[in-house]
C-alpha cells in the first residue's frame, strides 16, 4: 500500500427526472439505470467518490432529486457530491440534509459568486465544489453556464483562481469540448487550472478509456478524475480502473479492499 | 464533511440500534456510548462544548463509555487549536492541534490544502477497534500533535507524518472518516459498537 494521498476515481452519474442519463456534447441523452441502483455498484466495485449531477431542465422537480439523493446516499458509504441547479443557501442546506456531502454550484456561482463564499463559512469549504464548464477560445477557454448553453465571457482559468479564492473547496472542471466525445480530457485545460489553484481539481469529459484517466493524473495533474460512460456502458469497472493506474505508477485506493 | 446524518446511517448499517442525535447535557451524560463526529471549525465546536456539553463528554468518558471522536472529535480532546486562538476544547489529552505544514508534491508543485481523499493509516500497535492497515478519507487542514507518543494509535503521510488515530482506554479517535471509508470505515464502526 503507498502511503501517500491516493488519487481519486469518481464515477458521475448524470441525472435527469430522477433516472441516469448520458449524452454527447451535453445533448442527445440516453436512459442508463437507476441513480441509488449504479452507485451502489460503483460503491461496491471501489468507487473513491460519487457525483450526482442533476440535468433536470426545470426546478419544480426539485423534490424527485432530494429523493434521489436520499435514497443514493443510503446506498453508499463514500463521499457524495451532489450538483445541478443549484440557486442558493436553502438549495444546498436541502442536499446536504438529503445526504450530500459536497454540493457543486456552477451557474449560480458565476451569477453570484458570493453564494460560495456564504456557503463555505456556513458548511466548511470541503463541502463547496464549484463546477466549471470550458470551452476552448483562441488560446484559452471560456466559462459556458446553463448547461453550456450560455457563454460568459470568462477566462476559465481566472475564474478556477476566483473560486478557489471565494472558497471553493473543490474544483469540478469539464471540458464541453470533450464531454462525451471519449477522446480524453482537454489535458491543457486540466494542467493550466491544476496548477494555477491551491485547491484539488477534477477533471472531467471525454473518458473513452483507463489510458484517458491516467493522462489526466499524470500530464493534467488532476487530482482526482470523474468519467461517466466508460462505467455505465461496461467499458470497464471501477476495478479495472484502479488496477490499470496502480501498474502506470499512480497510487490508488486498492479496489480489492471494497470489492 | 462533517453530515452527521452518513453517520446516522454507517452506525445503522453496522448494526447500531437506536442512536439519537443530540446535542443536550443530559442526552450526552446519559448514553451508553458516545461518537462526536465534530461539525464545522475549531471554534464553533469549542462554543457548543462550553454550554454544558463539554462537562458531559468529560463526564461520560471519565465513566468509562466508548467514545469514538471523529475529524473535530478528534481534535476536540485537546485543550486549543492554532485554528481558534483562545478557543477552550475539551483538555482531556495534553498536546496541540497545528496545521498541516504542507510540502512539496509529486510535481514538484506544492501539496494541497486541505488533505482531502483517500489516505493510509497506519497503526503504530495493535487496537480492537482500529484493525489493519487501511485507506480511509480525509479531509482536513489542522492535526493533533499529542504530547504523550503513547496516545499514538496510527499515522498517516501527508508532506509530514500526523497523527492519524489516538487510543487511550474507552476513547478512539480517529482524523478521518470512517462513514465515508468504505469497508475499512464500517469495519472499524462495527468493532467500535461492540467494544
Amino acid at each position: 500500500m503507498t502511503p501517500v494521498l491516493a488519487k481519486r476515481v469518481i464515477p458521475c452519474l448524470d441525472v435527469r427526472d430522477g433516472r441516469v442519463v448520458k449524452g454527447v456534447r451535453f445533448e442527445g441523452l440516453r436512459d442508463m439505470g437507476d441513480p441509488a441502483e449504479a452507485a451502489a455498484r460503483y460503491d461496491a466495485e471501489g468507487a473513491d467518490e460519487i457525483a450526482l449531477l442533476d440535468i433536470t431542465a426545470s426546478h419544480e422537480r426539485r423534490g424527485t432529486l432530494l429523493d434521489v439523493v436520499e435514497r443514493t446516499a443510503k446506498a453508499t458509504f463514500v463521499p457524495l457530491t451532489v450538483g445541478g441547479g443549484v440557486r442558493d443557501e436553502a438549495d444546498v442546506e436541502a442536499l446536504l440534509a438529503a445526504g450530500a456531502d459536497k454540493v457543486s454550484v456552477n451557474t449560480r456561482a458565476v451569477e453570484h459568486p458570493e453564494l460560495v463564499g456564504a456557503a463555505a463559512r456556513r458548511w466548511g469549504c470541503q463541502a463547496i465544489v464549484v463546477a466549471i464548464d470550458a470551452k476552448r477560445r483562441g488560446d484559452g477557454w471560456e466559462v459556458f453556464v446553463h448547461g453550456g448553453r450560455t457563454p460568459t465571457g470568462k477566462d476559465a482559468i481566472a475564474w478556477s483562481r476566483e473560486v478557489a479564492d471565494l472558497g471553493a473547496g473543490e474544483i469540478l472542471l469539464t471540458s464541453m469540448d470533450r464531454d462525451g466525445t471519449k477522446d480524453g480530457y482537454d489535458l491543457a485545460l486540466v494542467r493550466a487550472v491544476s496548477d494555477a489553484v491551491s485547491v484539488p481539481v477534477i477533471a472531467s469529459g471525454g473518458v473513452g478509456s483507463p489510458a484517458h484517466l491516467a493522462a489526466g493524473l499524470l500530464e493534467g495533474r488532476a487530482s482526482a478524475v470523474l468519467a461517466a460512460s466508460i462505467f455505465h456502458e461496461g467499458t470497464c469497472t471501477i476495478g479495472e480502473v484502479k488496477r490499470y493506474l496502480s501498474a502506470a505508477g499512480i497510487p490508488v485506493r486498492a479496489s480489492e479492499q471494497a470489492a | 464533511m462533517g453530515n452527521v446524518f452518513s453517520v446516522v446511517r454507517a452506525l445503522e448499517h453496522v448494526g447500531a440500534s437506536g442512536v439519537v442525535v443530540s446535542a443536550d447535557p443530559d442526552v450526552v451524560r446519559r448514553a451508553p456510548r458516545l461518537v462526536f463526529p465534530g461539525q464545522g471549525a475549531f471554534r464553533d465546536c469549542a462554543a457548543a462544548l462550553e454550554r454544558g456539553l463539554g462537562a458531559a463528554v468529560r463526564e461520560s468518558i471519565a465513566r468509562g463509555a466508548p467514545y469514538l471522536g471523529i475529524c473535530l472529535g478528534l481534535q476536540a480532546l485537546f485543550a486549543s487549536s492554532e485554528e481558534a486562538a483562545g478557543a477552550a476544547g475539551l483538555a482531556i489529552f495534553e498536546g496541540t492541534v497545528a496545521r498541516l505544514r504542507g510540502g512539496p508534491d509529486e510535481h514538484g508543485g506544492s501539496l494541497k490544502i486541505p488533505h482531502m481523499g483517500w489516505n493510509t493509516a497506519r497503526p503504530t500497535r495493535p487496537h480492537p477497534v482500529l484493525g489493519p492497515e487501511a485507506h480511509y478519507y480525509f479531509v482536513h487542514s489542522y492535526a493533533v500533535r499529542p504530547s504523550d507518543p503513547g496516545l499514538v494509535a496510527a499515522t498517516t503521510s501527508y508532506g509530514e507524518d500526523f497523527v492519524s488515530v489516538v487510543a487511550k482506554d474507552n476513547v478512539l479517535a480517529c482524523q478521518f472518516h470512517p462513514e465515508k471509508s468504505q469497508r475499512a470505515g464500517l469495519g472499524l464502526l462495527g468493532r467500535f459498537m461492540s467494544m
